[in-house]
């Protein structure tokens, strides 16, 4: 049996909502995988050093108040520096399609935009840590 | 399979009058199910008030201008997260979120320029603002003298609920207990020297936003307010002396009669509360005043202008059910701040329905609805439960700390989404009614606001007189360390053009932070 898949949800940040992220982790967590919920305000550097000692495949980071553009480059400039790039980030939150397009440049593997299914969700996470073709 | 609600309750084929309980109270008596006044709109409409602020204080101030020529009856600040979360726009916190979310308001400097040309004497204005309200209120204080506006004139409205922050929004500072202290700090002050202003907008729509029921919106709100009532009793004060002033706001969601139904038990929960456990005698004390917001969480990035016509239901529900102020959503707010436009054609949906649709000719319209009254009944009954249950854990801050409002709205709102992934309950544009959208035009806040605040923070700093703000600060602290109201030591640091970020770190240093317990 392979271990379960590791998802670390984070809420960078100084927003609060945190619907959408304490959905998602329950979504993940039915699915069958551990998340790992680093809970509010997490800065880059907390995050992906949670990341590095949880030993998670993806990151979910959820972010609602227009400040991604300022804080995913530098989750993602920290995960290349740390040689942390085979763990998966994925965003999820009020992400306009033209930032969208620019985060997934800069080594975003998705951005989930309001009313995604959970369901896409879950098998992207699954696909992300390269368990696609591999029952549980 | 049986219909249900959009919190989940269970509806009928149909209801007949063994559905409608008692025979109902006239409008404007107690308990008030049908109205707080006897001929409600007739006599006066609801405020029309926008919730705004964007960029930097100079940009929202041209909005309030523009809105209030547009018709707008009050005012409706929205800070940003640094200035809500009590941090200055140049600290390193707010790196990437300056002006993002509301207005940024560093220095009573910031206050005046966003208050400029804006008769406080005359403009109601509501501030939504809670671990720092007391800073932005004093701020707002002080702007009223700069002005020659005696304060018992001024009208208006502080958020500064923090118990639902740690239920629902999790925009906290300070741990509960010193938090609590803080509010009744306002509730105080507002009781001697502001008679007109509602110190606290005690409030469920962010619960609801959070994902709470409809029945746990309304249940968690009141418990929220028995415990201001009880703190305030405790500084010493007579209830009649301060529950007049104590407003409610609530959220206006999809479900048409669920919603009216809300807004009428929630009436009827408080004014019997406030006479039965608190002896209130004062009718005002009685009568619960709310505010509504229709829903943001039920606006569709999918499809857009289907979000007019969600709208339009929602503030009906609202008024219908008797709400005294109210902000409609504009179309674009799933993507970000409004625009022009779209705040435009949600202020004309107000105006349309106040003078176009006939719904204010009659009070509770629907009041004797076999279904409403049933719903109103149950409602009740629900709510009255969870309260109850709140009061043997020993009341809000016990049940806080052992996360029981938290799990109740986390384990509601997964259940909704989940009958939305199934197709039970059916949302138009993303689980039914599919189609592509050309993207609509929407409010970008750059860098520049953010530079902007900072240079103007900078150039403060090195203006003001610092040992004055000094002395201010260390005062600040010693009233904090010990019970004396801290609302008159924060007025003078605030006219020392003390910053928020400084204020609130005084405040800091004496309270500690406070970081929730993770639910599992």
């Amino acid at each position: 049996m392979q271990r379960p898949i590791r998802v670390l949800v984070a809420k960078p940040g100084l927003d609060g909502h945190d619907r959408g992220a304490k959905v998602i982790a329950r979504a993940l967590r039915d699915a069958g995988m551990e998340v790992i919920d680093t809970g509010l305000r997490q800065t880059p550097e907390m995050i992906v050093n949670a990341a590095l000692q949880e030993d998670v495949q993806v990151i979910g980071l959820s972010i609602l108040s227009g400040a991604h553009n300022a804080i995913v480059p530098r989750v993602m400039a920290l995960l290349r520096e740390k040689e942390m790039t085979d763990v998966k980030v994925v965003v999820g939150g009020i992400i306009p399609d033209e930032d969208a397009e620019a985060l997934k440049r800069d080594g975003v593997a998705a951005v989930f935009q309001p009313g995604a299914a959970l369901e896409d969700i879950v098998r992207f996470v699954r696909s992300a840590a390269g368990r696609d073709a591999v029952r549980e | 399979m049986t219909k249900t609600t959009t919190s989940g309750v269970p509806v009928q084929p149909v209801y007949g009058e063994n559905d409608c309980g008692d025979p109902l109270e006239a409008c404007g008596e107690f308990p008030y199910t049908r109205g707080i006044h006897r001929g409600m709109y007739k006599s006066r409409l609801w405020t029309m008030r926008q919730f705004s602020g964007f960029a930097t204080p100079e940009e929202t101030n041209r909005r309030y201008h523009y809105l209030l020529a547009q018709g707008q009856t009050g005012l409706s600040v929205a800070f940003d997260l640094p200035t809500l979360m009590g941090y200055d726009a140049d600290s390193p916190m707010s790196e990437g979120e300056v002006g993002k979310c509301g207005a940024a308001i560093s220095s009573l400097e910031d206050m005046e320029i966003l208050l400029h040309g804006i008769p406080l004497g005359g403009v109601s204005i509501s501030m939504t603002i809670n671990s720092p309200a007391s800073v932005l209120w004093a701020m707002y204080l002080a702007v009223a003298e700069q002005q020659g506006v005696d304060w018992r004139d001024l009208s208006g409205t502080l958020q500064n609920d923090i118990l639902k922050e740690y239920i629902a929004q999790k925009e906290y500072i300070y741990p509960p207990r010193p938090s609590m202290r803080l509010v009744t700090d306002t509730i105080e002050f507002a009781a001697r020297h502001t008679p007109k202003f509602n110190p606290v907008s005690i409030s469920g729509y962010h619960i609801r936003e959070a994902g709470s029921t409809a029945v746990q919106e309304i249940a968690f709100t009141l418990r929220d307010g028995v415990e201001y009532v009880e703190w305030a009793l405790r500084r010493g004060l007579a209830v009649d002396q301060f529950a007049p002033r104590l407003s409610f706001f609530f959220n206006a969601h999809n479900d048409f009669f669920e919603e009216i139904a809300k807004f009428r038990a929630a009436r009827r929960l408080w004014a019997r509360l406030m006479r039965d456990r608190f002896g209130a005698k004062d009718e005002r004390s009685l009568k619960l005043r709310f505010h509504a917001q229709t829903a943001g969480c039920s606006l569709t990035w999918q499809q857009p202008y289907n979000n007019v016509a969600r709208t339009s239901l929602q503030a009906m529900a609202a008024v219908l059910g008797g709400c005294q102020s109210l902000h409609t959503n504009s179309l674009d707010e799933a993507y970000a701040l409004p625009g022009e436009h779209a705040v435009t054609i949600a202020l004309r949906t107000q105006q349309v329905l106040a003078y176009e649709s006939g719904v204010t000719a009659v009070p509770d319209p629907f009041g004797g609805s076999y279904f409403l009254e049933r719903m109103t009944g149950d409602s009740e009954d629900a709510a009255g439960d969870y309260i109850r249950r709140i009061d043997h854990m020993g009341g809000m801050i016990p049940a806080i700390e052992a996360s029981f409002p938290q799990r109740e709205i986390a384990a509601a709102s997964y259940a909704y989404q989940q009958a939305i992934e199934s197709g039970e309950k059916v949302i138009v544009g993303v689980n039914a009614h599919r189609s592509e959208e050309p993207p609509i035009e929407i409010l970008h806040i750059d860098r520049s606001a953010g530079e902007h605040q900072i240079r103007k923070l900078e150039a403060l700093r090195d203006r003001r007189d610092g040992p004055r703000v000094e002395r201010a600060l260390s005062a600040l602290k010693r009233g904090a360390e010990g019970a004396e109201n801290t609302m008159p030591l924060i007025l003078d640091a605030v006219r020392a053009y003390a910053t928020v970020g400084e204020i609130c770190d005084a405040l800091r240093q004496v309270f500690g932070s406070y970081t929730e317990a993770a639910l599992v």
